[in-house]
C-alpha cells in the first residue's frame, strides 16, 4: 500500500488521535452527538455537532472514493449500527453493548470510529472527513447511495453461498478464518452482555434489599431489640456498598472489555466484507487477471495490518478490563474490611 | 463450658470410620477439600462462662474449664462434603450460660468445618444440670453445655418408599445424659415427631418451642428418584443445616434441654416411629398458628388486658414478621440472580475459550485462554457468594418467620390460659347459684354433691389462675430471650457474611492480578 500511494500532505487540519464525543443530547426522536477535535495549528478546539445520519453520509463518502488507488483493499473502520430512541426490545439487543445506559459506550464507539478515520492513511486524505470534523453545518445527507451498497453485499452473499473459492490460498484461509472468528467474536460479546446485564440485576436487587433493612429499624428501649436495629442499618449500609460494587464491576465490563469486544465483532464483519467485495470483483473480472494480480500485494499488507490493529485494540481493551476490575476489586475489598471492623466494634 | 472452636471431639464411641458414613450424593457437587464457604469467622460471642460475671464477656473463668477460649477460625463447608466425624464440632457448638435470662445462643453455624482441633473439655465435676429456678435468677450461677450436629444425610431404601436419615451427634458433659458423647440416626418424620410432643405439653406452655423446617413434597420426591443431581443435593443439604439448627435451638433453651422427650430423641437407639406428623406439611405449621389466632379472635370473652405490655408485644410480633417475610422474598431474588450469573460467567468462559482457539495471534490466543480460566474462577465464586447470600441470609430470615409465628403461638396460648381461668370461674358462678337454689328448695342430698362439685371448681379456678400466672411469667421471659438471641445471631451471621465477601474479594483481586501480565504481554 505504502508504494503506490504518492505522498500527499494531509489535509486534515485536526489531530486524530483526540478527537472525543463529549456528549449526546436528545431531542425527541433524535440524537445529535457533540464532537471535539483539537486544531493541528495552535491552541484550539472545533465544536460541531453531528446526527448518525452525518455519520452515515460521512461513510458513505468514504466507501465510494472510487478515485483513490488501493481503495479496494482497505478495511473501513465499521460504524454503529443506527440508535434509536425507545427502541424495541429486538433494537435495543442488536446494538448489544452501545445500548446500554445512557448512550456512554455509544458514544465512545462512535469516538474510536472517528479516531480509525483519521488514523488511516488513505481514509484520513478524503476531504469529507475535514468538512465532517470542523464545518459548522451539518454536511449534506444524502441516502441515495446506500441501497447500491446493499445490492453489492446481497450478489456476494449469493457468489458465497455457491462456494466460490478464491484462486488465492491466503485469501481462501483468511476469508475462512474470518468466519470463524466473526462467530465466535460474536457470540462472545453476546454471552458477555448477558454476563454484565445479570450483575446489572444483582446490583439493583441489592439495592432493594439495602432499602428495605434501612426500614427494620424497631422502636424500643429494650437493648437488644435497639442491637438488633442497629445491625439492619449496618447490613444495609453493606448491601449498599454491593450495590455500588457490582454497579461499578458492570460499567468497567461494558467500557472496556464489551466494546472492546463489539469493535473487533464489527471490525470482523467489516474484514469480511472487505474479502467480498474482493470476492465480487474476482467473480466479474475474471478474464482481467491484470487487476486482480495488482491487487494482491495491496490487500496482503493490508490484511496485516488489520490483524495487528486489531490484536492491539483487543490487548488495550483487555488490560484496561483488567485494570479497572483490580482497581474496583481491591477498593470493594478494602469497604468489606472497614465495614467488618465497623460491625465488630458495634456497642451492643 | 463449651469448647470453642478448634478442638477436635474424641472418636465416637460406638462410630464408623470417618468418611465411611459419607453419603454418596455428596459427592454431586463441587469439590476437592475446597470448603463452600470460606470463612474465617471470629466468633466474638462469647457469653461469659457462667461464674457471676456477666460483664466480661470475653473472660475465662479460670476454674472451671481447661479449655482456652480460641476464637473460631475454622473454615467451614455447608456440609455438602458430609463431613468426617472428627469436626463435627468444630463448629456447631452450644454455650450456655445462665448468667443472663435464657441461655447463650449457638454459634451459629450449619455443619462442621474441617479443622484439627484441641480436646474437648471435660470438667463434669464442675457442672451442674440448671435447675429452673436458678434459671429465673439473673445471676445464675452455673453454665453447661451441649453440643449437638446432624451430619451424614443416607439414602434408606428405595424408590418411593426411600427415605433419608441422618446422624445426630451429641457430645455433652451433663450428668444427665448416659455419655459424654453419643449419636443416632434419625430421619425427617422423627423430628417432627419430637416437636409435636414438645408443642402438646402444657409444662411447656408459653414457651417459644422451635419449628423445624417444613415438609417438602417436590423436594423428597426428587430425592427419592434420585440423590445425584445438584438440585437434590442441595434440598437435602438445606433440610439438614435447617435440621441442625433447628437441635441447637431446642439444646440451647434450658426448659426444652430438660425433656425427657429430648433426651430420650438424642440418645435412644431406635425410636418408634412418629404417625402424625401430617399437619406439618408445607405451610401446615403457620396454617396451624394462624388457625389457632382465629380461634382466640372468635372468644366470647374478650380479655381485658390489664397489662399493655402483651399487646404492645404482639403488635410489634407482627409488624416485625412482615418486614422479615419481605426481606426474604428480596434475599430469595438476590440468590436466583447470583445463580444466574453463574450460568452466564460459565457460558462466557467457554465462548472465550473457543475465541482463543480460534484466533491465530499466539500471545492473544493465549491471553483469552487465560481470560477463560479467570471466568471459570470467577464462576466458582460467584457459586460460593450466591451460597453464602442463601445459607447465611435466606435461611436465617426463614427461621425467624418460623420463629416469630411460633411466639404468636404463645401469646395465644396465653389468651386460651385466660379463657379457661375465665371460663372457670363463670361455672364456679353458675355452681354456688345453684347451690343456692337448692338449699332454697331444702334437697340435702343434691346439695352435698353441689358442695363437692363447688369445692371442685374453687380448686380448678386457683389452679387455672396460677397457670394463667405462670404462662404469663413464661411468655415474658421469652420474649426477652427471644429478642437477645435474635440480636446475637443476626450480629454474628452478619459478621460471617463479611468475612465471606472479604474473603472472596481478595481472591478476585489474586485472580486479576495473575491475569494482567499476560494482557500485557500481547502485543
Amino acid at each position: 500500500m505504502m508504494e503506490e500511494v504518492k505522498e500527499v500532505t494531509p489535509c486534515l487540519s485536526v489531530h486524530g488521535h483526540n478527537i472525543k464525543v463529549t456528549e449526546v443530547l436528545k431531542d425527541r426522536d433524535t440524537l445529535t452527538f457533540l464532537i471535539v477535535s483539537q486544531k493541528l495549528s495552535g491552541t484550539g478546539e472545533y465544536h460541531v455537532d453531528r446526527t448518525y445520519d452525518d455519520f452515515e453520509w460521512l461513510q458513505q463518502q468514504l466507501f465510494f472514493q472510487e478515485d483513490m488507488p488501493g481503495i479496494e483493499g482497505v478495511i473501513f473502520p465499521p460504524l454503529p449500527a443506527k440508535p434509536q430512541v425507545n427502541a424495541s426490545a429486538k433494537v435495543i439487543k442488536q446494538l448489544g453493548f452501545l445500548g446500554l445506559g445512557e448512550w456512554q459506550p455509544y458514544c465512545k464507539a462512535l469516538e474510536a470510529f472517528l479516531r480509525q478515520v483519521t488514523a488511516h492513511s488513505i481514509l484520513s486524505k478524503n476531504k469529507a472527513v475535514e468538512i465532517f470534523l470542523t464545518s459548522s453545518d451539518p454536511p449534506g445527507r444524502q441516502r441515495a447511495r446506500k441501497n447500491i451498497f446493499n445490492r453489492l453485499s446481497q450478489a456476494v452473499e449469493e457468489m458465497r453461498k455457491e462456494g466460490h473459492k478464491d484462486v488465492d490460498e491466503f485469501f481462501q484461509t483468511e476469508r475462512d478464518h474470518n468466519l470463524v472468528l466473526t462467530g465466535c467474536t460474536k457470540t462472545a460479546a453476546e454471552r458477555f452482555l448477558d454476563v454484565v446485564l445479570t450483575e446489572q440485576k444483582i446490583a439493583v436487587a441489592s439495592g432493594y434489599f439495602s432499602a428495605a433493612l434501612h426500614l427494620c429499624v424497631e422502636p424500643g428501649e429494650n437493648p437488644d431489640t435497639q442491637a438488633f436495629s442497629k445491625a439492619c442499618v449496618k447490613l444495609s449500609e453493606v448491601f449498599d456498598s454491593m450495590k455500588k460494587n457490582m454497579a461499578r464491576v458492570a460499567e468497567n465490563n461494558v467500557s472496556t472489555l464489551g466494546l472492546g469486544l463489539d469493535l473487533e465483532s464489527r471490525y470482523q464483519e467489516a474484514e469480511k466484507e472487505m474479502l467480498f467485495r474482493r470476492t465480487c470483483k474476482l467473480v466479474e473480472l475474471e478474464t482481467a487477471k491484470r487487476n486482480a494480480e495488482k491487487a494482491k500485494p495491496v490487500k496482503k499488507a493490508a490484511i496485516a495490518l488489520f490483524h495487528s490493529v486489531r490484536v492491539e485494540m483487543l490487548q488495550q481493551a483487555l488490560v484496561q478490563w483488567c485494570e479497572k476490575q483490580l482497581c474496583t476489586a481491591k477498593e470493594s475489598a478494602d469497604q468489606f474490611g472497614q465495614h467488618l471492623q465497623a460491625f465488630r466494634g458495634m456497642a451492643w | 463450658m463449651a469448647a470453642s472452636s478448634d478442638r477436635n471431639p474424641p472418636p465416637f464411641p460406638a462410630t464408623e470410620d470417618p468418611g465411611a458414613g459419607r453419603a454418596d450424593m455428596a459427592d454431586g457437587d463441587s469439590d476437592e477439600g475446597e470448603d463452600i464457604f470460606v470463612s474465617n469467622s471470629n466468633n466474638p460471642v462469647a457469653v461469659s462462662r457462667g461464674v457471676s460475671q456477666p460483664d466480661h464477656v470475653n473472660e475465662m473463668p479460670p476454674d472451671l474449664f481447661s479449655e482456652e477460649e480460641a476464637n473460631n477460625t475454622t473454615a467451614r463447608s455447608n456440609g455438602v462434603h458430609s463431613d468426617d466425624d472428627n469436626d463435627l464440632f468444630a463448629e456447631a457448638h452450644v454455650e450456655l450460660s445462665t448468667d443472663k435470662p435464657g441461655s447463650a445462643r449457638k454459634e451459629l453455624s450449619t455443619s462442621s468445618g474441617t479443622h484439627p482441633a484441641s480436646s474437648i473439655t471435660q470438667s463434669p465435676a464442675a457442672m451442674q444440670p440448671t435447675s429452673l429456678e436458678q434459671l429465673e435468677d439473673e445471676e445464675a450461677k452455673d453454665s453447661f453445655d451441649v453440643d449437638v450436629a446432624v451430619t451424614n444425610p443416607e439414602k434408606v431404601g428405595d424408590g418411593m418408599n426411600a427415605y433419608v436419615t441422618y446422624k445426630v451427634s451429641t457430645r455433652t458433659s451433663l450428668p444427665m445424659f448416659k455419655s459424654k458423647a453419643f449419636s443416632a440416626r434419625r430421619r425427617y418424620s422423627d423430628f417432627l415427631g419430637l416437636y409435636e410432643k414438645l408443642s402438646v405439653k402444657q409444662s411447656l406452655h408459653g414457651c417459644i418451642i422451635p419449628p423445624p423446617p417444613e415438609k417438602s413434597v417436590v423436594g423428597m420426591t426428587k430425592v427419592k428418584v434420585g440423590m445425584d443431581d445438584p438440585s437434590s443435593v442441595e434440598f437435602v443439604e438445606r433440610r439438614r443445616a435447617a435440621l441442625e439448627r433447628y437441635l441447637q435451638r431446642i439444646v440451647s433453651h434450658p426448659l426444652l434441654l430438660q425433656d425427657p422427650d429430648v433426651r430420650e430423641f438424642l440418645e435412644r437407639e431406635d425410636l418408634p416411629r412418629a404417625v402424625s406428623t401430617q399437619t406439618l406439611s408445607g405451610a401446615g405449621f403457620l396454617k396451624m398458628i394462624n388457625k389457632a389466632s382465629d380461634a382466640v379472635n372468635k372468644m366470647t370473652i374478650k380479655m381485658n388486658e390489664s397489662d399493655t405490655w402483651f399487646e404492645d408485644k404482639f403488635q410489634e410480633v407482627e409488624s416485625e414478621e412482615q418486614q422479615l417475610r419481605k426481606l426474604h422474598a428480596l434475599v430469595d431474588s438476590l440468590v436466583n440472580h447470583r445463580k444466574e450469573l453463574c450460568g452466564n460467567t460459565a457460558i462466557f468462559a467457554k465462548s472465550m475459550a473457543m475465541l482463543g482457539n480460534s484466533e491465530d495471534n499466539t500471545a492473544l490466543s493465549r491471553a483469552l485462554s487465560q481470560l477463560a480460566e479467570v471466568e471459570d474462577k470467577m464462576e466458582q465464586l460467584h457459586q460460593e457468594q450466591a451460597a453464602s447470600d442463601f445459607f447465611i441470609f435466606e435461611e436465617l430470615l426463614a427461621d425467624y418467620i418460623r420463629l416469630l409465628g411460633a411466639m404468636r403461638g404463645c401469646f395465644d396460648q396465653r389468651m386460651r390460659a385466660w379463657q379457661r381461668w375465665q371460663e372457670a370461674q363463670s361455672t364456679l358462678q353458675k355452681k354456688r347459684e345453684s347451690e343456692a337454689k337448692l338449699l332454697w328448695a331444702n334437697k340435702p342430698d343434691k346439695l352435698q354433691q353441689a358442695k363437692e362439685e363447688i369445692t371442685e371448681w374453687e380448686a380448678r379456678v386457683t389452679q387455672y389462675e396460677r397457670d394463667f400466672d405462670r404462662i404469663g411469667v413464661t411468655v415474658r421471659k421469652e420474649v426477652l430471650r427471644f429478642e437477645k438471641e435474635k440480636a446475637k445471631d443476626f450480629k454474628s451471621q452478619i459478621i460471617k457474611y463479611l468475612e465471606a465477601m472479604q474473603q472472596s474479594q481478595q481472591r478476585l483481586i489474586k485472580f486479576w492480578e495473575a491475569f494482567l501480565p499476560e494482557a500485557k504481554a500481547i502485543a
